[in-house]
């Protein structure tokens, strides 16, 4: 399509290359590590098309190609582009904040098992709670910090409490739940403090400090898990914002499930029936909201289900059902009850990753932000008589 | 604490909102394409006065426009479409959204002048100078979680850079892929509209540069008449594809600080044909967050009361 020319700038070469390997035609899926991939790819490198149909393209995305309609098999959509550049910045946030997901989401279920211990008289499920709510809480505070452009300004979050602004109400939640959980975790040193002296007042003082910092951090902890679906749903990334209903679900879900593999991979058979309901509800919210996000979202859907983000997910779903599976079936077993509770934990991290990673995706490719809004124009258009 | 009902989506003046006393009418760009030459004094203009770092050399083959798109060191970007449009319906409504072609520019001779005469196609070259839109609903500034954004007593958007941590938020938010994070420095960073030249009473950079006019700068009610003007106008010389894009306080952003005028849909410019301000539906968000919250807090009960073992 273009004339020889005499070589150009490096970032053109790829551009064209690209163009030329991959055609016009729109791949079926991304490739591998393509636009779903690579973190710090937040350049400005074309995707795969850059306009479609240029004749008679006026009816919008049903191009004349194949009919149907808001199907699993989303149609061909046609749309017009800025040499294909993407129209939104894709988010800055690196794997970091994905994994971020993961460790708030595993603090607060741990939390949730371990004042759920406390209060039923299961100490393995209480101890093993408290101490991953704290280790979990804490990565996520580096995770969160370490991918802040400028970290050492981390505190300016504390300027402000907003409403509007999901991450300023999640740093509140953080901070009013982190200590909570640190505290717990900290009173289970109790019983190896000497028994007299000043470290026994603290010994005989700190049960009871516990017991009311674990009640606190559990009342936070459905908050620290759910405030990151609206964290991710109030953006412009078109994925992750029509997925706004879902994304609370699935990830209380996760954190409901993380929490139960805690429980199940570090108490004794025997206390462990409580992380074995836990694993099952969460593993229902989260199968049922990734589901929905899956199928629900027409084109929007797309991301999640092809490419990396498909792959991740694909895989949490595997993980969650025999992960369940084992956690009912093999409730005499202390190994598969490890098992499961590993599945489950691997579970809730692929599919944070792949709710993050479908998210950008759709971000990164033009298709996903123009489709929608033209075809809401074109739909207002003919509602509303003869407007434009 | 929302005072205006109109305070997350809906017509709204920004500064009263924002809680300015005696606010001064709100200030805007009107960017009318239909005369821009694509000439980027814009970009130099703005570059130098605000001091933006360069982003290096590059040669994109996006015709002449070699910044690409609006970054954290290009606040202004001039886009150049070249599209194809047979002569006989040259002045006629070309069909609408066809999209950037790519012609072969830049090139030594114009297309075609190397291929012979019947390889040689009437084209039409759309010029854009592309800017922060200062939306009335402004994403980037409700989510931003350290109160780095603010909103100015002139109604525009900006970010205070000794505020700004880097979070990424607002990079995410902005549903016209506006701000951005600069690299080598980790803040976001955005066109300020020459929030301290506005102070100074002077005109900002880019509009001072403009040598056609292109870029108009005033308060916005009056860019708006003036926008309405130039439409009608052009109308009846016969450019029926001339349309506004920004203007209308009842659109998804409450409308734009700075609108456009516009001579195909906006997608072929790059701009999003219908963006929404993601904050539309932040209180229904946070009731399905609740009821998540609910949900979890339900199950675990039950986990531990219910069961045998």
């Amino acid at each position: 399509m273009s004339p020889a020319r005499p070589p150009v700038g490096d970032r053109f070469r790829r551009f064209r290359d690209r163009l030329a390997a991959e055609g016009s035609d729109r791949p079926e899926a991304p490739r591998q590590g393509g636009p779903a991939g690579t973190d710090d790819q937040a350049d400005l490198t074309p995707p795969p098309q850059r306009t479609a149909e240029l004749p008679g393209r006026r009816t919008g995305r049903r191009g004349g190609r194949r009919g149907g309609g808001e199907e699993l098999r989303v149609p061909e959509a046609t749309f017009t582009s800025y040499y294909g550049r993407p129209i939104l910045k894709a988010p800055v946030w690196k794997w970091d904040i994905a994994a971020y997901l993961f460790t708030g989401g595993l603090a607060a279920g741990s939390s949730l098992l371990a004042a759920g211990g406390q209060l039923t008289g299961r100490p393995a499920l209480r101890r093993a709670g408290r101490v991953t709510a704290l280790a979990a809480v804490s990565a996520s505070a580096v995770f969160l910090v370490k991918d802040l452009g400028r970290p050492a300004r981390f505190h300016h979050m504390l300027r402000v409490a907003k409403p509007t602004s999901p991450m300023s109400m999640g740093t509140w939640i953080l901070t009013a739940y982190g200590p909570a959980a640190g505290v717990a975790a900290i009173a289970e040193a109790a019983g190896r403090l000497p028994r007299h002296g000043r470290f026994g007042l603290v010994g005989r003082a700190l049960p009871s400090v516990g017991h009311a910092a674990g009640l606190l951090a559990a009342g936070a902890a459905p908050a620290l898990a759910t405030y990151t679906g609206v964290l991710l749903a109030d953006t412009a990334v078109p994925s992750w914002h029509e997925a706004y209903p879902e994304l609370p679900v699935i990830f209380a879900g996760s954190a409901l499930a993380s929490g139960a593999g805690v429980g199940l991979l570090a108490a004794p058979p025997a206390q462990a029936g409580p992380a074995r309901r836990m694993a099952v509800a969460g593993a229902a919210l989260e199968l049922y909201g990734t589901h929905r996000v899956e199928t629900r979202l027409g084109l929007l859907s797309e991301p999640y289900r092809v490419g990396r983000p498909g792959r991740l997910l694909r895989a949490g779903r595997l993980l969650t059902v025999s992960g369940v599976a084992g956690a009912l079936l093999g409730r005499r077993s202390r190994l598969v009850g490890a098992l499961s509770g590993t599945a489950l934990l691997a579970a809730s991290a692929v599919t944070r990753f792949g709710i993050f990673y479908g998210g950008v995706a759709s971000a990164r490719d033009p298709r996903y932000t123009v489709v929608p809004q033209r075809e809401r124009v074109n739909a207002r258009r003919t509602g509303g008589g003869s407007g434009g | 604490m929302l005072p205006d009902p109109n305070s997350l989506y809906g017509p709204l003046d920004p500064a009263p909102d924002a809680g300015y006393e005696d606010a001064p009418p709100r200030m805007g760009f009107f960017t009318d394409t239909s005369v821009c030459i694509g000439c980027k004094a814009c970009e130099v203009a703005c570059k130098e006065w605000n001091g933006v770092p360069q982003s290096g050399l590059d040669l994109l083959g996006m015709s002449y426009d070699n910044t690409g798109a609006l970054t954290a060191n290009s606040w202004r970007h001039v886009a150049f479409v070249e599209q194809p449009r047979p002569a006989d319906v040259l002045g006629a409504p070309v069909a609408d959204g066809a999209g950037p072609q790519f012609l072969g520019m830049p090139g030594s001779q114009p297309p075609g002048r190397g291929s012979g005469a019947e390889d040689r196609t009437d084209f039409r070259w759309l010029m854009m100078s592309d800017v922060c839109k200062h939306c009335t609903h402004a994403a980037c500034l409700d989510v931003c979680p350290t109160g780095s954004l603010f909103r100015t007593e002139f109604g525009t958007v900006v970010v205070q850079e000794d505020i700004c941590n880097g979070c990424g938020y607002c990079i995410s938010a902005c549903p016209y892929g506006v701000i951005d994070q600069r690299k080598d420095d980790g803040r976001a960073w955005k066109c300020t509209l020459c929030y301290d030249r506005l102070g100074a009473g002077q005109t900002p950079a880019c509009a001072q540069a403009c040598p056609t006019e292109s870029i108009q700068y005033g308060p916005l009610e009056e860019l708006r008449e003036r926008a309405a003007a130039r439409v009608a106008t052009l109308h009846e010389r016969g450019v029926p594809e001339a349309r506004l894009y920004g203007h209308d306080p009842n659109d998804g952003v409450g409308g734009d600080g700075a609108f456009f005028l516009l001579l195909d849909e906006p997608e072929v410019y790059g701009l999003p044909p219908d963006p929404v301000v993601t904050t539309r539906d932040l209180p229904k968000m946070w009731k399905r967050a609740g009821l998540a919250a609910l949900a979890m807090a339900a199950a675990t009960v039950a986990a531990f009361v219910g069961g045998s073992s």
